[in-house]
């Protein structure tokens, strides 16, 4: 959602099913109205999975199915010369090689970065960046054919990180971006900050730094191509967003849309790592058009590392100025990102590292200036939580440092200036429900916070550490004024629902959220529902499994799907029940009339009556999220439906000796709207937990800057996230604080409950032994090099010293809400930005 | 995927059938018994084996006689046996620290011994290494953890090789030339390529540990995680005592050299004294100063160095405690 998105979509606040829906339903149902919707339930695709039955991209086989295997750069910055593929070419068993040049068309998620090649074109970016592909009749043969293509290198110097792209501007990796090396630049000003640092009683200034991390998905990416003899493509593929994948296959292979298919299989853990269209997907589908054969690739372990697009290495700098009682004035926030080779999501990345700063505690005047930069390494992307680990990191760890200052416990200070509920923030993102209080008072009772803050024997401590998500982006990747999830149901006359969704089923549980959501509304068992979702040719678009959108978003579209269908169905079995439409009800497998629930029919006598009067049984829906408030350049990223909220309390055992910390256990409570499912939210929870503890503690996407930039550890054993053995305990307090905007109230739990977790460990570390580690992964060494400095009587600290100087632009100024503005840039503030807004809107 | 390439799968089931199937095959053939290490270093082309020749059919390799240990004795079966667990409980515990259950229950005590040394510009895939043009190690000519070296420093990964080094263990080994017996310490050289002194086509037979006659081990291990990862130090501490003095000692470090270490700086501090907080401290500081660990593990290298001296005191502590 880069710049460039901004548009006005003409639809009313809180987000909109299609016109001509019905539902005058109350947006939020009490609880104990619900049949299916709230209990905890076993997903509707568990059991196959268990037994292994479930079949991923991996297994599919075709008759007479190649294997292709993907060449890679061994450099890490590289003009290609020229690349003879001839000697493979005479290989037995070789089919097919390809090159850049037979797939010259740059594709990209974002529409303002195009800069991928399937192969690489004229220079490959970083160490596993791929330039030739080969189709032959096993993967040993294929294997072996790498090795006889011929490529000259003429090798250019590397950019290793953030920092030496600044330094060094030249070479340069694109020939497009903001500045040198420098991708993107922001900067954004709401209100004026300077005159609110000087209201302040307290001003402190903080820099930390967020190390890259990987998703590290149980399965590698895999993908099947068929091109068949009429014409027509079909890839299988491990994906979370086929529709984009559609979009760019038809672009880069120059086919009509209509005549490409993108079927997503199960996907065996995806977490932002399957959401960018890739060159596999690409390559394997031009070698089944060229081969006529079909084509599999599955990637190694390796190969997955270099997919990438995880979390960005973030050096951030961030300064609060706040009262004595700890009410915020202002804040500014600084950025560089690492971005890696491409720009896939980067540019909204970046803007997301600024933007949810305001959600949880009242920010009056805010500026956020951030940079990406792009270095010669895999590609940063969208990680869980995409863009907002890293500042949520820093400004917990910044808020403990000023309330310990403020001599005020940090429980409480987080309870004080909460962002009320249905407000607007500085930065114009609109807030509906706001459970973060509660949240914060269940951790705190559940923890025994206030026994153990500040108490526990030397080497143990407790964290806290509070954080919001967004429930799906409000604007799509590219833009259209067009709904974001669209959702068909079929009745059938045996008393079968299925439910056609492009939503992508990625082991979140978005197949139970849609038989969940259509059982409750038509009062059957959500284990009899069929679910046929992410498949372009059979289901409508969902846009995709990115953003913490889809239970919002599908969830929506379905329940206006069955309850047309439930609509339609009562209108025709009234007459028969001798009951008023508006007493016709749904439930238990039977239609009934609500005064006398004896008198009534089964719900496939139901649906047979009302084929019988108005033909096939059919319906849609359709979910639009509503404009956003921010009218200015960058504005498109941070709205959404809804806000999560989350609070979590960590317990350390430090170990001053050695350095080394434990996670006993974690508090944490997490404001989800309404569950769906409240075992699937309870296990998206203790994920999230998983997953922040390990990049809280260890994980590390590590490259040997002398070494040609090679990833250090490109395999599970060596790239270290936790086992079992570390994980912790979790007290989860699920809190149910309902959003007029989700579906019957829900928002998200699959990516917010991540980020209180690597501040909450960074605090309680703190609070054992009284270093900060202003740095994730906190690693051994990193304490007890701080234990080192204190015991010197140096600065108990581990983390970054400084953040560069960077070419800012011009800020972009907004005056906030409470300041008379409307949301534009410019009017009401000091700016002059309109013009830049004007022409971004044009780009691309 | 990562593939393994094609080889020949041969399974003698005597020792007499397993020589003469490596002398046909020749600097070819290699053996394999649980194949955790082997089979993982072909997919990456570190060995390349046209045939593979098990060991695992071969009852003498699968014997246990007393304290004489068959090489083709699982970990999972060695950490759970009642009798080790009581008389040699440091051979048992650094067996259980091997890697995963899973691992244990494939892997041999055998291949632990052999194990491949380990180094993580070497343990990666034939196109990584060839990304900065390989090394000595394998198909390349300069080490990248000591540019100027001429020798290889990967580093001696096996959990309980430190151990059988610090009991006194002795190996029986079996070749083509007829059998051999040679003390766990003389079996490895401190070269990451050539870090065992057997001869490829020689057979570990079996393992011989010292009768349990009034001397203790124990084996504490440095890792990233609980389960899974290989030691990045090992520390195998032995002592013999006679009415609560240390007669004899042995400090033996795993994951800091190409081969177990033996520290007998550290040995020296504690013998004829009591097992006293001054003694331990002078032997952890002495096992400290030579240990040497390279930046080609996980973890930085100033701090495994450090974790040297707190890994021996805390080994020695135990050890105390055990008696006391
Ligand atoms: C993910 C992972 C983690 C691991 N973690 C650890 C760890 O924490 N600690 C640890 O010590 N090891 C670890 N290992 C290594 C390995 O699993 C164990 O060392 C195991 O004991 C090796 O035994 P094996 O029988 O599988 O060996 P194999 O792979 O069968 O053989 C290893 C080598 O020894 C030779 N060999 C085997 N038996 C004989 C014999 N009887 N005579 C002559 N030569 C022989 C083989 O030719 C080969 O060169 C790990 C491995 C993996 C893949
Ligand atoms: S120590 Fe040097 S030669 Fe040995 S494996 Fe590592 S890099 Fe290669």
């Amino acid at each position: 959602m880069a710049d460039g998105k901004r548009r006005k979509v003409g639809r009313s606040e809180g987000g909109s099913t299609t016109p001509g829906g019905p539902s005058n339903r109350p947006l939020v149902q009490p609880s104990h109205d619900f049949r299916v919707v709230g209990k905890a339930l076993r997903k509707v695709d568990a059991t196959a999975k268990v037994l292994g039955v479930t079949k991923f991209a991996d297994d599919l086989s075709l008759p007479r199915m190649l294997y292709c295997k993907l060449l890679r750069s061994p450099h890490p910055h590289a003009r290609i010369v020229r690349i003879d593929a001839a000697r493979a070419l005479t290989l037995p068993g070789v089919k097919a090689v390809l090159t850049g040049k037979d797939l010259p068309i740059p594709f990209g998620i974002l529409p303002v970065s195009q800069d991928e090649h399937a192969l690489a074109l004229d220079k490959a970016r970083f160490v596993g960046d791929p330039v030739a592909g080969v189709a032959a009749v096993s993967e040993e043969v294929a294997t072996a054919a790498l090795d006889l293509i011929a490529v000259e290198y003429e090798p250019l110097r590397p950019i290793r990180d953030h920092l030496d792209a600044v330094e060094h501007p030249e070479p340069r990796i694109h020939d497009y971006g903001d500045h040198g090396n420098l991708h993107k630049l922001i900067n954004l000003e709401f209100g004026d900050v300077e005159a609110g640092f000087a209201e302040a009683e307290l001003v402190r200034e903080d820099l930390l730094f967020f190390e890259g991390n990987t998703h590290l998905p149980m399965e590698q990416h895999a993908a099947v191509a068929e091109w068949s003899p009429d014409g027509k493509l079909t890839l299988w593929s491990s994906t979370q967003t086929p529709h984009y994948v559609h979009r760019a296959l038809a672009k880069v292979l120059e086919l009509p849309p209509a005549r490409v298919r993108v079927i997503a299989t199960t996907n065996g853990g995806a977490f932002g790592g399957k959401s960018d269209p890739f060159s596999h997907e690409i390559v394997v589908a031009k070698l089944a058009m060229l081969t006529g054969r079909p084509v599999k690739i599955t990637l190694t372990r390796e190969e997955v590392f270099y997919c990438h697009r995880g979390r960005h290495p973030t050096l951030m700098w961030v300064k609060t100025g706040v009262k004595k009682d700890g009410a915020i004035t202002a804040m500014h926030f600084k950025s560089l990102l690492d971005g890696g080779g491409y720009g896939s999501y980067g540019v909204a990345s970046t803007y997301y590292t600024g933007a949810l700063q305001t959600v949880t505690h009242h920010v009056p005047r805010y500026k956020f200036q951030g940079a990406r930069a792009f270095t010669n390494k895999p590609p940063c992307g969208p990680k869980r939580g995409h863009g907002t680990p890293q500042p949520r990191f820093a400004l917990e760890v910044h808020f403990d440092k000023i309330a310990e200052q403020l001599g005020i416990d940090p429980a409480d200070f987080r309870l004080k200036h909460l962002v009320p509920p249905h407000s607007l923030t500085a930065n114009w993102l609109r807030i509906g429900s706001m459970g973060l209080a509660e949240c914060i008072r269940k951790v705190v009772a559940g923890s025994g916070w206030k026994e153990r803050y500040r108490k526990l024997p030397y080497g143990q401590g407790v964290g806290l550490a509070c954080s919001s998500y967004i429930t799906g982006a409000g604007l799509p990747i590219y833009w259209n004024a067009m709904p974001h999830s669209g959702v068909q149901l079929k009745c059938d006359r045996g008393g079968g629902v299925t439910v056609f969704c492009g939503s992508t089923e990625i082991g979140q549980g978005s197949d139970s959220v849609l038989a969940i959501i259509v059982a409750e509304v038509l009062g059957l068992d959500p284990f009899d529902i069929a679910v046929v979702a992410a498949d372009t040719d059979l289901t409508p678009v969902d846009l995709g499994s990115y953003s913490s959108r889809v239970t919002l978003m599908t969830g929506n579209a379905a329940i206006q799907a069955a309850e047309r269908a439930r609509d339609l169905i009562a209108r025709h079995a009234a007459p028969k029940l001798e009951a008023p439409v508006e007493r016709i009800t749904f439930v238990g497998g039977r239609v009934f009339d609500a005064a006398s629930p004896e008198r009534g029919i089964s719900f496939a006598e139901a649906v047979q009556l009302a084929e019988a009067a108005a033909g096939t049984v059919g319906t849609v829906g359709s979910y639009t999220p509503a404009a956003g408030a921010g009218k200015y350049r960058g504005a498109g990223v941070g709205p959404s439906p809804a806000y999560s909220y989350s609070a979590c309390v960590a317990l350390v055992d430090v170990d001053p000796a050695t350095g080394i910390v434990r996670v006993p256990k974690i508090w944490i409570a997490h404001d989800v709207g309404r569950s769906i499912n409240a075992a699937a939210v309870m296990g998206q929870i203790e994920g999230s937990i998983y997953m922040g503890l390990g990049e809280a503690l260890m994980e590390e996407m590590a490259y040997r800057g002398n070494r040609n930039v090679v990833h250090k550890i490109p395999s599970l054993l060596e790239y270290k996230s936790p086992t079992t053995l570390e994980m912790c305990d979790v007290i989860t307090y699920v809190v149910e604080d309902p959003d007029p905007n989700g579906p019957f109230g829900a928002k998200e739990c699959g990516q917010g409950p991540l980020l209180p977790v690597p501040p909450a460990v960074a605090n309680a570390v703190y609070d054992a032994v009284g270093v900060r580690i202003d740095e994730v992964p906190i690693t051994p060494e990193k304490v007890f090099k701080a234990l080192r400095r204190k015991e010197k009587g140096e600065e108990p600290r581990f983390g970054p010293l400084g953040f560069p100087d960077l070419p800012w632009p011009e800020p972009t100024r907004v005056a906030p809400p409470w300041e008379g503005g409307d949301g534009r840039a410019g009017e009401g503030g000091r700016g002059r930005e309109k013009a830049v807004g004007v022409t971004a809107g044009r780009r691309r | 995927m990562l593939r393994l390439p094609s080889f020949k799968y041969l399974q003698p089931k005597t020792l007499k059938e397993a020589l003469a199937m490596k002398a046909d095959a020749g600097p070819d053939g290699m053996y394999v018994a649980g194949g955790t290490d082997l089979y993982p270093n072909m997919k990456r082309r570190h060995q390349e084996p046209r045939t593979v020749i098990s060991l695992m059919a071969i009852p003498e390799l699968k014997r246990l006689e007393g304290w004489n240990v068959g090489t083709c004795v699982t970990l999972t079966e060695l950490s759970n046996l009642p009798t080790f667990q009581h008389s040699y409980p440091a051979v048992a515990h650094a067996a259980a620290l091997v890697s995963t259950p899973l691992l244990r229950n494939m892997g041999t005590l055998g291949g632990n011994l052999c194990l491949d040394t380990r180094c993580n510009y070497y343990d990666q895939t034939y196109e990584w290494r060839k990304a900065i043009d390989f090394c000595m190690k394998k198909d390349g000519h300069i080490c990248w953890v000591a540019p100027s070296s001429p020798r290889c420093w990967a580093v001696s990964s096996s959990d309980v090789a430190p151990v059988a080094v610090a009991i006194g263990a002795e190996f029986l080994l079996v070749g083509p030339q007829g059998e051999r017996v040679i003390p766990a310490g003389r079996f490895y050289h401190n070269d990451g390529i050539n870090y065992l002194t057997k001869q490829p086509d020689e057979i570990l037979v079996e393992v011989r540990l010292p009768a349990p006659d009034g001397w203790d081990a124990v084996y504490h291990k440095l890792r990233r995680r609980g389960s899974f990862d290989f030691p990045v130090l090992g520390v195998a501490a032995w002592v013999r005592r006679e009415g609560g003095r240390v007669t004899d000692a042995r400090i033996v470090l795993g994951g800091v050299a190409s081969w177990p270490q033996e520290i007998p700086e550290a040995a020296a501090a504690l013998r004829d004294g009591e097992l006293g907080d001054d003694a331990i401290a002078a032997a952890a500081a002495a096992a400290y100063r030579p240990a040497k660990p390279l930046d080609n593990t996980d973890f930085d290298l100033s701090w495994r160095k450090q974790m040297t001296r707190v890994y021996v005191k805390a080994a020695l502590e135990e050890l105390r405690q055990r008696r006391g």
